[in-house]
């Protein structure tokens, strides 16, 4: 169980809104997640440095150079409101 | 040549040769995808454009144009993938109504090839899942048993390659979700090397762990995709710039003298009887073929599940943190936008939009990498992970390719485990390491559950030997007592 | 200084690199696009789009990075900073944590007459985020900014007052100016300004809380803020409060800070290294390229006009402010070999025109080759330096070279002595009675002999000759 105090601050973090009863499910079910993943840390990973991409890396860096592949009226053509080509959202502070 | 039963390369033989159109094979498949999805809901959504495609591609061979190695192939693609003017929605509400204006850089390649693209196909939202039913757009089902799922997360994929709605499909492998849908619909289904395939325009459920490939019906058409989807792409910083092998044209069914290493961590029982008994047929088939078979130990994949959780659960919560109502997708209904508190314009957009098992998912990965837990919980697991590619690397110095189960059972009920996430997960007990090592897997339908359900055997190979796996696959495919074997729907 | 108090200060500045196309995908830069025209998949944050690294953003850091004594780290790691902002595309900065591509640098500048040197904690890429504008009851995002490179170069707490504050801008402005990576423009935010103060009492050993000051274009501001905020502070303390943590914003017409947040939640920003970009590895070759390209930096540049041209520092300083302007010089005192000379025409008449006419030096009509042939003739007495100064305005509004000028009106210094002796014979041949009176005593109208010479050669008689002569004539 993770306390509803944290849920309340992970959904705030996260931008989810959720209900009173959503909230006691998550507690439940991220408390067992998390106790199941709580298994790791008695393996001995000193000196191991995380794994972030399994790749080799290779060095790839683009040229500086401007292109211009799309009008503004391609990317604000998904737009849920917008006014002209801005994206309108509620007036922020 | 009937068509229902035609690959990707005699199709393509066909349409280059003038011997069939493009037009009658996309007309084909069309009309027996429309029929059966009803049934299966492996479709989300139908390409308008399909047939005038297919004569464009007529048109050009008419004019001596080499249109591609897959000239008029009717292929299906997963929700995951942007198609440019085609709706592209993850399997989400968030994402209903979007189209973009590009297409993936594996679909481009496709299109480039030759392809028609016959529609979007049903997946777990945003990935997450590995039956299905997560959907916003309803469960799809298993064509082999309407009551079975088909696997997830590219459980249309799956579907609808194993009831022939389409030529060939792409799905998107996270923690096994190419592998265990082509194994519960009787499939082959590659996933491969992390860095082989471009990740770019695909929706990012994992970065770390996701890779794109293959869903189709035989061992060297996957081949063939591969080739067409694989190489470096400037527009994703994770490709590799090694050279794409000749998967198809090297395909090989001698596996004499290969040695294939069976990891000993899995070989402690718990296995559906008919999943231990395809198994064991399958070894004996290789060994039968010359193959030898060694004893590998890759002890960590005793933690890959909550590994590999821990890990995509963190990534994805900050992959979907894009979508929050501004740019693009749905956002909430709200009376009055002029006066509404910006947290809570997300928290509503992003509440609603979202499904259950995504929001889940995004509260842990979150939890994961706040303030105080980073080092415990991120950290700690992407240590574990180089424990585990560590592991695997010294696991290919005594083999060429690795043989395991795919799941532990056959296809479940559809219901069956949505109510208890934490079994649901413990599900890609055999999937999951292969991601996180970033190695290349797949799944070969090679044996039956006495109830008729498909079950496949996985073969993992060292990092960028898709090759010497193909191969085995290839041998075990032509041995396999389930080939040609379809489902009646 | 400060009531017994001392003031802590750090800086934290975001310099915009002035690449053609973003850090992270090939939208232009160019600043006054269209609504969102500078904009693409990546740059809007839309599913399935990935970053790809510019290398001249990477050669701009290394360089500036150098520039200010850091060293470069050949393994960097890129990381997200996890917040939500309708500016902010995709619900994540890809910026750098706790391994960045520049560190441990330092610099030294005058304030005043003193020394001072800072540390340079740490330089780092990132991206920039759009711009968010208030029309009517809703706000717009225009994400034509989002994803253009910065490079943020952060100092420790080591500056002490207002002045010191305002002079490490102003030099971080002239070196990225030198460098060439940013116009280090602050009203129009190519370059901004971040100064974290906090204040403890003289003596005492341990930090006091710090608050964060936004909202500061110009340098002048910077002072003014930090002076405010310092004053702000002592007084909360001596009232037995406390200062809160907190982000505050200048307020230029009300001359005072205000608190930005309405809520005092400490951000949560899960920082992680970015999957979609593989770590930052830069070779040797790449940093003694970078190396080899640097510029004379100014303050180095400003000595050695000093030690090696012999001119006074209040000179050298004016004339390495840009960058332009110290190549401008150097290229005309070369031409000219004349370095006082060619300091002066540039201080005096180039940097007039050039205000008044408010063009910057590469704008100049006139060009440091025709500059430096002008002091060239009155080196060597083709003109005099009067009848230089009535040419120079001609260079500059025909572009032409100052040998042409002369030529066509004329005005070659007339140097040969005979000539000049049959002018004096003819003025005083003209003036007789002059010529008694000065014989007699009249000693002062000797001046009106060499006007009137003067007068009678258009100015072009080389006055130095006419001396000579008038001399000779009337008193040898």
């Amino acid at each position: 169980m993770i306390d509803k105090k944290t849920i309340e601050h992970i959904a705030k973090l996260a931008r989810l809104e959720i209900t009173e009863a959503e909230a006691n499910e998550y507690s439940q079910q991220l408390g067992k997640a998390l106790s199941h993943f709580e298994q790791i840390s008695k393996i001995n990973t000193e000196g191991i440095e995380p794994l972030v991409t399994p790749t080799e890396i290779e060095e790839f860096w683009r040229e500086d150079i401007a292109k211009q592949e799309f009008s503004p009226e391609d990317m604000t053509a998904n737009a849920p409101s917008k006014a002209g080509n801005l994206f309108k959202v509620p007036p922020v502070v | 040549m009937e068509l229902i039963n035609a690959s990707i390369i005699e199709i393509a033989e066909a349409v280059k040769t003038k011997k069939a159109s493009a037009k009658e094979v996309a007309t084909f498949f069309m009309k027996r995808a429309e029929n059966l999805n009803p049934k299966l809901n492996a479709y989300t959504s139908f390409n308008k454009q399909a047939i005038q495609d297919a004569e464009a591609i007529d048109a050009r061979i008419a004019k001596g144009e080499d249109v591609g190695v897959m000239a008029g192939v009717p292929f299906g693609i997963k929700e995951m993938f942007c198609t440019k003017g085609i709706t592209t929605n993850a399997g989400s509400k968030i994402l209903q109504n979007f189209v973009p204006p590009y297409d993936a850089t594996v679909v481009a390649r496709l299109k480039k090839a030759g392809i028609v693209i016959t529609g979007k196909l049903n997946q777990d939202e945003f990935a997450m899942g590995s039956s299905n039913e997560t959907s916003f757009f309803g469960a799809t089902k298993n064509p082999w048993n309407l009551e079975c799922v088909p696997g997830g997360s590219s459980g249309g994929s799956a579907a609808a390659q194993a009831a022939r709605m389409c030529a060939g499909t792409l799905g998107t492998d996270t923690g096994g979700s190419i592998r265990q849908p082509a194994s519960f619909c009787g499939i082959v289904g590659v996933k491969p090397t992390y860095g082989r395939v471009s990740r770019y325009g695909i929706i990012a459920y994992a970065s770390s762990l996701d890779q794109a490939g293959p869903m189709v019906s035989t061992v060297k058409d996957a081949a063939l995709t591969l080739e067409v989807i694989s190489g470096h792409d400037e527009r994703d910083s994770t490709t590799s710039q090694r050279k794409v092998p000749t998967y198809s044209k090297d395909l090989s069914t001698n596996v004499k003298g290969m040695k294939i290493g069976l990891i000993k961590e899995y070989m402690h029982g718990g296995l559906h009887a008919d999943v231990q008994k395809t198994v064991d047929q399958a070894i004996s088939t290789l060994k039968s073929m010359g193959a030898e078979f060694v004893e590998v130990s890759v002890p960590m994949t005793e933690f890959a599940v909550p590994v590999y959780y821990l890990v995509a659960a963190s990534e994805a919560s900050s992959n979907l943190a894009r979508y929050d109502g501004v740019k693009y997708g749905y956002r909430a209904e709200f009376a009055n936008l002029s006066a509404v508190d910006l947290e809570d314009f997300y928290g509503k957009t992003r509440g609603e939009g979202f499904g259950k098992e995504v929001k889940r998912r995004i509260m842990l990965g979150t939890y994961c990498l706040s303030s105080g837990y980073y080092d415990a919980y991120y950290n700690k697991a992407g240590q574990v992970r180089r424990l585990i590619m560590n592991q695997y690397r010294d696991a290919f110095k005594k083999c060429d390719v690795i043989l395991s189960p795919v799941t532990t059972s056959p296809a479940f009920k559809i219901g069956e485990r949505v109510s208890d996430p934490l079994t649901m997960y413990l599900n890609d007990i055999f999937t999951t390491s292969t991601n996180l090592a970033g190695l290349p897997g797949m799944s070969v339908p090679f044996g039956m559950s006495a109830d008729g359900l498909p079950i496949g055997v996985q073969l993992t190979g060292a990092h960028f030997d898709e090759q010497k796996m193909l191969n085995v696959g290839c041998a075990l495919e032509g041995a396999s007592s389930v080939k040609g074997k379809t489902p009646n729907v | 200084m400060y009531r017994g108090y001392e003031a802590v200060i750090g800086i934290e500045i975001h310099v915009q690199l002035n690449t053609e196309s973003k850090i992270f995908c090939s939208d232009s830069t160019q600043f006054n696009a269209g609504d969102n025209e500078n904009t693409s998949p990546v740059s809007v944050g839309m599913p399935g789009t990935l970053p790809v690294m510019n290398k001249r953003a990477v050669e701009f850091a290394i360089k500036t990075g150098l520039a200010l004594g850091c060293h470069i780290r050949k393994k960097s790691v890129f990381a997200r900073k996890n917040y939500f902002y309708p500016d902010l595309p995709k619900g994540y900065q890809i910026s750098q944590y706790d391994q960045p591509i520049c560190e441990h640098g330092s610099i030294t500048f005058k304030v005043g007459e003193q020394s001072k040197t800072i540390k340079i904690t740490r330089a780092h890429l990132e991206e920039d985020a759009g711009k968010s504008n208030h029309l009517g009851d809703f706000t717009m995002i225009n994400y034509n900014r989002a994803g253009i490179p910065l490079l943020e170069v952060v100092t420790g707490p080591d500056l002490r007052t207002p002045q010191e504050a305002a002079e490490y801008g102003r030099t971080i402005r002239q070196i990225v100016r030198y460098l060439g990576v940013c116009d280090g423009n602050l009203e129009e935010g190519s370059m901004r300004c971040d100064c974290n103060v906090s204040i403890r009492k003289v003596g005492d050993e341990r930090l006091g809380t710090r608050t964060e000051l936004k909202n500061i274009n110009s340098f002048r501001f910077v002072e003014k803020a930090i002076e405010y905020e310092i004053e702000r502070q002592i007084d909360l303390v001596e009232r037995g409060e406390k200062v809160i943590q907190e982000t505050r914003l200048w307020d230029p017409d009300k001359n005072k800070t205000f608190t930005m947040r309405s809520k005092e939640e400490a951000q949560d920003y899960r920082y992680f290294p970015d999957p979609d970009l593989l770590p930052l590895v830069v070779s040797d070759e790449l940093i003694n390229r970078m190396k080899s390209e640097l510029p004379e930096l100014p303050i180095a540049r400003k000595n050695r006009f000093v030690s090696a041209h012999a001119l006074p520092e209040s000179d050298a300083e004016v004339l390495t402010t840009e960058k332009d302007l110290a190549d401008f010089y150097e290229e005309t005192a070369i031409v000219s070999k004349n370095f006082k000379g060619a300091a002066n025409w540039i201080m005096t008449e180039l940097l007039r025109e050039l205000n008044s006419n408010n063009l910057e030096i590469r704008a100049s009509p006139i060009k440091p080759m025709q500059l430096g042939q002008l002091i060239t003739m009155i080196d060597k007495g083709t003109i005099s330096g009067k009848i230089a100064k009535s040419v120079f305005p001609e260079m500059w509004k025909t572009g032409k070279d100052p040998e042409v000028i002369v030529k066509e009106k004329g005005l070659v210094q007339v140097s040969d002595p005979a000539a000049v002796e049959k002018i004096v014979d003819e003025i005083l041949a003209a003036n007789v009675s002059q010529v008694v009176d000065y014989k007699s005593g009249k000693k002062n109208l000797f001046g009106f002999f060499v006007g009137a010479a003067m007068k009678a050669s258009k100015g072009q008689a080389n006055p130095d000759l006419v001396n000579q002569i008038l001399q000779k004539k009337l008193n040898g």
